[in-house]
């Protein structure tokens, strides 16, 4: 009698298992193809930087049959500055949010997160309201201020704003984070005599690393790729960044300079590409946390 | 915006949000001692406070004031009232670019976060290399905003481009999608979809708080997996469908990049792709009608702010936040 009703189920499992296994074997084929789909542009524009112009046109495979890298010296002088003069200016402007992000942003954060002052609720409902402002409705007074103080054409626009936690985006992040810390470490540290300034810098700064370096790489990223501001602060070729100049590439692009046009793009996103696999745990955490792009 | 934010953080177990009366009943501090953190915070805040007041609420009453002048950064300028206003009624290329721009949020939006849940969704049940597949969709996010993919974009869809190559394989003649006014302002569309990777990484984190248990027990009292869905995933992810299409919506609305590389600034072909920030950044910063430009600042901030307030209120009626 056992035995009877035994071997039926155990077939049925075995059934089961099977069909399982080909259920997941089914889904990773879509899930790869639908990935390679999503990234075939992104692969293609690759290998075509590294195809002669009129094979970009003719080609929708990924194998270059000509490979040259003559699109990558091309491109780099096809500007009145080489390339690596917009990158080097990129850099400063992302350099100079980076720091002015965590300075800024951190400290405004240790003040909603650990300080008890009058306003609080007041002030970080508007810090708040600020995430969810569009930079084109303040965009005509910065720059009529800006301009007034003779900081058009400069990388300043780009700049000082961070340094004054405009971004509350960050101090959001930050404030969920310290929040989450101990307070029992800095009752300690009050009690033995620390300041403020001290709890900030020697407790609260150390074991917040986590949120400062999403903080990190999401600035580099999104100023990095930033495009408007960029476009209206900065006048002059000289001043250009790496969108920028792209963009006046673009636009004096004929047909035939797809190649180094290709190359240059695949240049700018390098940076990108390379914070985004550096930092993805840090990326992941912090959109699951905050919510943002 | 701020209530949503506020409501996630307090349902976690940390210290209550902001002013905390807990914290005030427990031990009241001395008046010296209140007095010296309120000074403490108000020098951390300093910076934040300078920002505030000169690059963004500052500047944000800055505009509304502007946007009653005929300000054009150069020479004299006065009030004029609402003119800025009234001019909006008759010009032809706003009400274009706010047509062009409500297709785009509302056709890109509702794909971009179906795409993103059915894959969070797939992506759920215990793939392996859930990781891999997470960082793959999810790059998109990260560069769709770059000049680099607009220009990608550019020859993907042109007359010559990768689509029309594929499509000429199978022997279909393509049109030269960026350069059609039908098709032009699609392209961006599918580049906005292209983008699902964030909102999926968000849909995944909310997959993960709903209770398997809820699940086996609907499957116990036979459920199948179309009822699982719409009476257990759907609404346990109401919230997080929510904040998605209120962040989604509020980005959308604000795309600039995009268009601006792929019509070269111009909002062609014959302004199928002027969205409305396109348009303002040729106002303001092509013919430098930056009084103009304000007006048009506040509608969209109106617009935005408006559209975001219909959301919550509607909120009410649809997302279910537990008991």
């Amino acid at each position: 009698m056992a035995t009877k009703t035994k071997a039926p189920v155990a077939s049925y499992q075995d059934r089961y298992t099977r069909a399982e296994r080909v259920r997941r074997l089914v889904t990773h084929i879509g899930l790869i193809g639908f990935g390679l789909a999503m990234l075939y542009p992104l692969l293609w524009m690759l290998s075509s930087s590294f195809k002669p112009t009129a094979d970009i046109f003719s080609s929708p495979g990924l194998i270059p049959e000509n490979l040259t890298p003559g699109n990558y010296s091309e491109g780099w002088t096809a500007l009145q500055f080489p390339f690596h003069h917009y990158m080097l200016n990129s850099a400063i402007v992302v350099g100079g949010a980076i720091v002015g992000n965590l300075v800024g942003c951190s400290m405004a954060a240790y003040a909603f997160a650990r300080l008890e002052f009058r306003g609080k609720r007041l002030f970080f409902a508007i810090m708040l309201a600020t995430i969810m402002l569009p930079i084109h409705v303040v965009i005509v007074p910065q720059y009529i201020l800006f301009s007034e103080l003779g900081w058009i054409n400069t990388f300043l626009p780009l700049i000082v704003p961070k340094l004054l936690a405009t971004d509350g985006f960050f101090i959001f992040l930050m404030v969920q984070f310290i929040r989450g810390l101990p307070r029992d470490l800095d009752e300690a540290a009050r009690i033995d005599g620390c300041g403020h300034v001290r709890i900030f810098c020697q407790i609260i700064l150390p074991l917040s690393m986590p949120a400062l370096a999403t903080s990190a790489i999401f600035t580099f990223i999104w100023t990095w790729n930033d495009f408007f501001s960029q476009l209206i602060f900065l006048i002059d070729p000289e001043m250009y960044t790496v969108p920028v100049a792209l963009r006046t590439f673009v636009d004096s692009t004929s047909q035939t300079s797809w190649g180094p046009l290709f190359a240059m793009s695949i240049v700018a996103l390098g940076p990108v590409f390379g914070f985004f696999l550096a930092g993805q745990r840090y990326l992941v955490k912090g959109i699951a946390t905050t919510g943002i792009k | 915006m701020s209530a949503l934010l506020q409501r996630r953080p307090a349902k976690t177990s940390e210290s209550p949000a902001a002013t905390g009366p807990r914290r005030r009943v427990g031990k009241a501090p001395t008046p010296g001692k209140q007095r010296r953190e309120n000074l403490a915070a108000y020098g951390f805040l300093t910076p934040w406070f300078i920002g505030l007041v000169c690059i963004t609420a500052g500047p944000l009453l800055a505009s509304l004031y502007f946007s009653f002048t005929d300000y054009n950064l150069i020479g004299d300028y006065g009030w004029v009232g609402l003119d800025n206003y009234e001019r909006m009624f008759t010009d032809e290329r706003l009400h274009t670019s706010l047509k062009v721009t409500f297709i785009y949020v509302f056709v890109s939006v509702p794909l971009q976060l179906a795409m993103a849940l059915a894959l969070a969704m797939i992506l759920d049940r215990g793939v392996r290399g859930l990781p891999l597949y997470r960082s793959v969709y999810y790059l998109p996010s990260l560069l769709g905003g770059s000049v680099a993919i607009a220009i990608l974009w550019r020859q993907v869809f042109g007359a010559e481009g990768l689509i029309n190559q594929v499509l000429a394989f199978f022997g279909i003649q393509g049109e030269g999608w960026v350069s059609h006014p039908d098709y032009a302002l699609g392209t961006l569309i599918v580049l906005n979809v292209w983008t699902f990777g964030a909102p999926m990484v968000i849909f995944l984190a909310g997959l993960r708080q709903i209770p398997a248990m809820y699940y086996e027990a609907a499957e116990v009292d036979g459920a199948g997996p179309v009822r699982r869905f719409w009476h257990i995933t759907v609404p346990m992810l109401t919230p997080i469908i929510f904040f998605n299409m209120v962040l989604q919506f509020i980005n959308a609305f604000q795309t600039f990049t995009q268009a601006f590389i792929v019509s070269s600034g111009t909002g062609g072909p014959s302004d199928s792709t002027l969205f409305y920030t396109l348009y303002l950044y040729q106002r303001g910063f092509g013919d430098f009608e930056m009084g103009y430009a304000s007006a048009m600042a506040w509608l969209l901030l109106m617009i935005i702010g408006g559209f975001t307030a219909v959301n919550f209120l509607a909120s009410k009626y649809w997302v279910f936040y537990g008991d």
